[in-house]
């Protein structure tokens, strides 16, 4: 199980206990012994250089996180501010006013709702699909298989904002439009194709020698993913299963197309129509709604890097 | 043959739901932009086919020029310079920097990609408003405040995508990073080579196939911003920061003429699936 998680697109040498490039500072004799004979110009300045990489390297990064902390900054200190502004200030008075404010019906319980619904619902058909064409895909020699793969491949670089106008002239025409279930539909085909990419190359990952015995002892095809695959799987579809919903719980594009109705609309679309309705507006509830809203995609993220080991091993998995 | 039905029936559900939703409307499109559907009047009831119209529209159009520029200057800006270039220096860095030093800057900056789209719109929007925090810095050094998203408008908006894409480029980058061999770059400073050399001659091209892949996706997905633009600034102000998916976006449901919109789309589905070909052809050989 440990070595699945491992396996979950990153080698198992980005641990969090060994950092990228710890090995550098922590044990430098055993791949440089020649730094073992005596001091020579060139060792000192070695050091000398590699210190000023350091410092470079630690002031980068740090700069930049400055930088980058202060959008952030703003979005946690206005919310908790009953006199919030547009720019960043600790409040005079730390109050839960906004929050208050924003939690009912209208702002928060029914868009917060419907976009577990929405999102809930396209995540786990993209799931179910992607589960088996990630079997057959991983599991089943055809002639299919490479052209399928590569179509796949393809797909997930489509930009979906370009196809939404034909979709909704489509959506239009099928009588879909402004139905929760039409565009849980749609989310889930735009969601499939990395999915299925992931999925499969999970699938790849589970060896087939209990799969063989299974088939020995009478197993079906099906009763073999069911039984065997998906409890060795269930790590690496709940990675794809969160990447899934987190995508689609920040869409915006999608649902402001093709739903209508106010009472329809997901927290990504009434954040935009409920704050940009009204000319007065109020900043400390807009902020305090965002981090409502944000919530959720930041709270599995973190359950997912701790899985991961690291949000630093995600990388290998966009790689493909 | 009874066999072989059973193996491709897991692929059945994916099958269907793709071709419905996502190839069943790219056909429909190349269909619907040579007509003149639309959302009211005559093209809504019978739309005609009008041949070629909509391109000639488009490519004697202000406005669609305008938004191919402005979508250039997005995807050059934000993507490939900014979000590129600091996420390998973050990646380059980051293996160097101290414990504490890299687990904040990861935080601050993997936080800044997971927050949704609408959210970091209204972020940058606070951050660079006429009362924004960003005028509050410069009054204080005593620099000149200015309204950011009326006087450079697609310059907020590309700096606003840096900071929402440059996470990707960095986990990218710290992947592939990790894959190169220590005792290559140890030999190389063994023998001499300057901090710069390494990077050049060594580091650089060793990642090479990560970075051409990472400028693909981050290009395709630069393309698509919708969401974040349409927060700060609404493509405003007038048109100027009206990108390509904004432009359609208005032609096809402000001004009704979804037909016109759906040629647009068509041209940024080709300019995305000749680089979604151009990634292909890079992961194919891996690809069994």
């Amino acid at each position: 199980m440990t070595d699945l998680n491992n396996r979950v697109g990153a080698t198992p040498r980005q641990q969090p206990e060994q950092p990228v490039g710890a090995g550098r500072h922590t044990e430098p004799d055993r791949v440089r012994p020649l730094e073992h004979t005596p001091v020579t110009k060139g060792s000192t300045t070695r050091v000398r250089g590699r210190l000023a990489g350091a410092i470079v390297a630690n002031g980068g990064v740090l700069l930049i996180a400055a930088v980058f902390i202060i959008p952030l900054l703003w979005v946690i200190l206005a919310s908790f501010n009953r006199t919030a502004g547009l720019t960043v200030s600790i409040p005079d008075h730390w109050t839960l006013d906004n929050f208050r404010a924003v939690l009912n019906t209208d702002t928060t319980y029914r868009p917060m709702a419907n976009g577990v619904i929405l999102c809930g619902g396209a995540a786990a058909l993209t799931i179910a699909c992607a589960t088996l064409a990630g079997y057959a895909l991983s599991r089943f020699k055809t002639k299919y298989k490479r052209p399928f793969l590569l179509t796949i491949l393809f797909s997930t670089g489509l930009p979906i904002t370009a196809i939404m106008v034909p979709v909704y002239g489509l959506f239009v025409q099928l009588n879909l439009i402004d139905t929760i279930s039409g565009t849980m539909l749609f989310m889930a085909a735009t969601g499939l194709p990395f999915a299925i990419w992931l999925m499969k190359n999970f699938m790849d990952s589970v060896p087939l020698t209990l799969e063989e015995a299974a088939w020995t002892d009478g197993a079906s095809r099906m009763q073999t993913l069911w039984y065997i695959i998906l409890p060795l799987m269930w790590p690496g579809i709940s990675v794809v299963a969160i990447f899934t919903f987190v995508g689609m719980w920040g869409n915006f594009f999608v649902p402001f197309v093709l739903l209508l109705s106010p009472d329809q609309l997901p927290a990504s679309v009434s954040i935009y129509t409920f704050f940009s309705q009204y000319g007065e507006v109020q900043f400390g509830q807009l902020a305090s709604y965002s981090l409502i809203y944000s919530f959720p995609v930041v709270a599995l993220f973190l359950f997912l890097s701790r899985k991961l080991g690291g949000a630093f091993a995600f990388g290998g998995a966009v790689k493909g | 043959m009874k066999q072989a039905a059973g193996r491709g029936a897991p692929l059945v559900p994916a099958t269907v739901l793709l071709l419905v939703f996502l190839f069943g409307p790219i056909l429909w499109s190349i269909y619907a932009a040579f007509t003149n559907t639309s959302l009211s009047g005559a093209g809504a009831a019978h739309s005609q086919f009008v041949g070629f119209a909509n391109f000639t529209k488009a490519f004697t159009s202000n406005g669609f020029l305008n938004s191919v520029l402005l979508t250039l200057f997005f995807t050059l800006v934000s993507a490939v310079i900014g979000q590129n270039a600091l996420g390998l220096s973050l990646a380059l860095w980051m293996r160097r920097a101290v414990a504490p030093v890299r687990a904040f800057g990861g935080a601050v900056v993997i936080g800044a990609w997971v927050l949704p789209e609408v959210v970091a719109g209204y972020l940058w929007y606070a951050f660079l408003a006429k009362d924004g925090s960003l005028n509050a810095v410069l009054e204080r050094v005593g620099l000149h405040p200015q309204d950011w998203l009326f006087s450079l408008p697609i310059l907020a908006v590309s700096i606003a995508n840096i900071w929402r894409g440059t996470a990707f480029s960095m986990l990218v980058y710290t992947a592939a990073l990790s894959d190169i061999p220590q005792e290559i770059e140890e030999a190389a400073e063994v023998d001499g080579a300057t901090g710069r050399q390494r990077l050049f001659h060594i580091t650089l091209p060793m990642i090479r196939s990560s970075i051409m892949t990472n400028l693909m996706l981050i290009t395709l997905q630069t393309l698509s911003v919708f969401g974040l633009i349409f927060t700060m600034t609404r493509g405003g102000p007038g048109t100027k920061s009206q990108t390509l998916p904004l432009y359609m976006y208005e032609q096809a449901f402000s001004f009704g003429d979804l037909g016109y919109g759906t040629a647009i789309a068509i041209m940024l589905l080709v300019v995305g699936s000749v680089f979604s070909l151009l990634y292909l052809r890079m992961l194919a050989p891996e690809t069994t």
